[in-house]
């Protein structure tokens, strides 16, 4: 593994390089307008992102060494059916909070 | 910031363990701490550590590390419509506390209330950072200095997970919505074994241009029915 003085220029970079990700439309752009088509996809960033990162973890969790999960698998569809149907966060973490611990004490 | 607690739980766990992590690996505190504090992403410390122990070449862990980032810049893009009249100075504090969560509480809020004005956008934001980059920086440092006391047993593995679902549920709102995050999913699962996650981007732009493009179906079908 590499140290010292190239490791602090590896995290350098690599911060360097996260913050650029992060400023190339908001700094850049600022408020100039920005074309309908592009806006139009930018709409369905969040919703086809995070489905698409959380899908591998609920699928194939870590915990388990990749196998499926009965009380994960659980939890996630709690999780999911009660944000949709009460649009209430807070109230869909909790109760599927409680669903995995449930579960992993039932099945674990 | 009472929008932003919810994540306290997500990144408490997630920033310990990389403290944990990160000295076990042989890394000083200094650099531990410097990863937290300049890189600021969990995912992506994670996989530049995981990569730098296996003595993968430097380069190669810095571009999967930025791989994984990649999203951040679908972020801004997705922000700019939003923040981007604000100065530049807060401009650039947003693109450096922009995470996953602080992204995911403010689009939600700003879809919801497009209303709001400039500064009250600004203020929402950095108000839900609050109580998330600052606990980065502090549970990291109990990580490296504490080490291996973290208690076995607890599904902490599976709080990112839950408190991400949760807040996909309130975003499906329209057919357009449902359809990119049923791309997404079902590519992600397809393409998770392609390398440096470029799996997840395939998804996303996938799932971005089935949003758009159902988008545009469901108009041309609304305008068709009109007189």
């Amino acid at each position: 593994m590499i140290e010292g003085g190239d490791l602090w220029l590896f995290i350098a970079a690599l911060g360097l390089g996260t913050f650029g990700l992060r400023f190339v439309f908001l700094g850049l752009v600022g408020n100039r307008p920005l074309p309908a088509w592009l806006l139009r996809h930018l709409r369905y960033t969040a919703v086809a992102v995070l489905p698409g990162l959380v899908a591998p973890l609920v699928v194939w969790p870590a915990a388990t060494g990749g196998a499926l999960d009965a009380p994960r698998m659980a939890a996630a569809v709690v999780t999911l059916v009660l944000g949709y149907t009460f649009r209430n966060v807070i109230l869909a973490i909790t109760a599927g909070a409680l669903t995995l611990f449930a579960g992993l004490a039932l099945f674990g | 910031m009472r929008d932003g607690a919810p994540f306290v739980l997500v990144v408490v766990p997630f920033a310990f363990l990389f403290g944990v992590v990160g000295t076990e690996a042989g890394l000083s505190l200094a650099e531990t701490m410097g990863f937290s504090v300049l890189v600021i992403a969990g995912a992506a410390q994670f996989t530049a550590l995981q990569l730098l122990t296996d003595n993968a070449p430097a380069l190669i862990a810095l571009a999967s590390a930025l791989a994984v980032n990649l999203r951040m810049a679908m972020y801004s893009a997705s922000l700019t419509p939003w923040m981007g009249a604000a100065p530049l100075w807060q401009r650039a504090f947003a693109a450096y506390f922009m995470v996953d969560q602080s992204y995911a509480c403010a689009i939600v809020r700003f879809e919801q209330e497009p209303r709001l004005s400039v500064p009250e956008r600004m203020a929402y934001y950095f108000g839900v950072v609050t109580p998330i980059c600052p606990l980065w920086y502090a549970f990291t440092l109990a990580g490296a200095l504490i080490g291996n006391a973290v208690p076995p047993g607890l599904p902490l593995d599976f709080a990112l997970p839950i408190t991400f679902l949760a807040m996909i549920g309130p975003m499906l709102r329209t057919p357009a919505h449902m359809a990119a995050a049923a791309v997404s999913v079902t590519l992600a699962l397809i393409f998770a074994g392609l390398p440096y996650n470029t799996g997840l981007l395939v998804a996303g732009v996938a799932g971005m241009m089935t949003g758009a493009q159902a988008e545009v179906m469901l108009e041309r079908r609304k305008a068709a029915r009109q007189p």
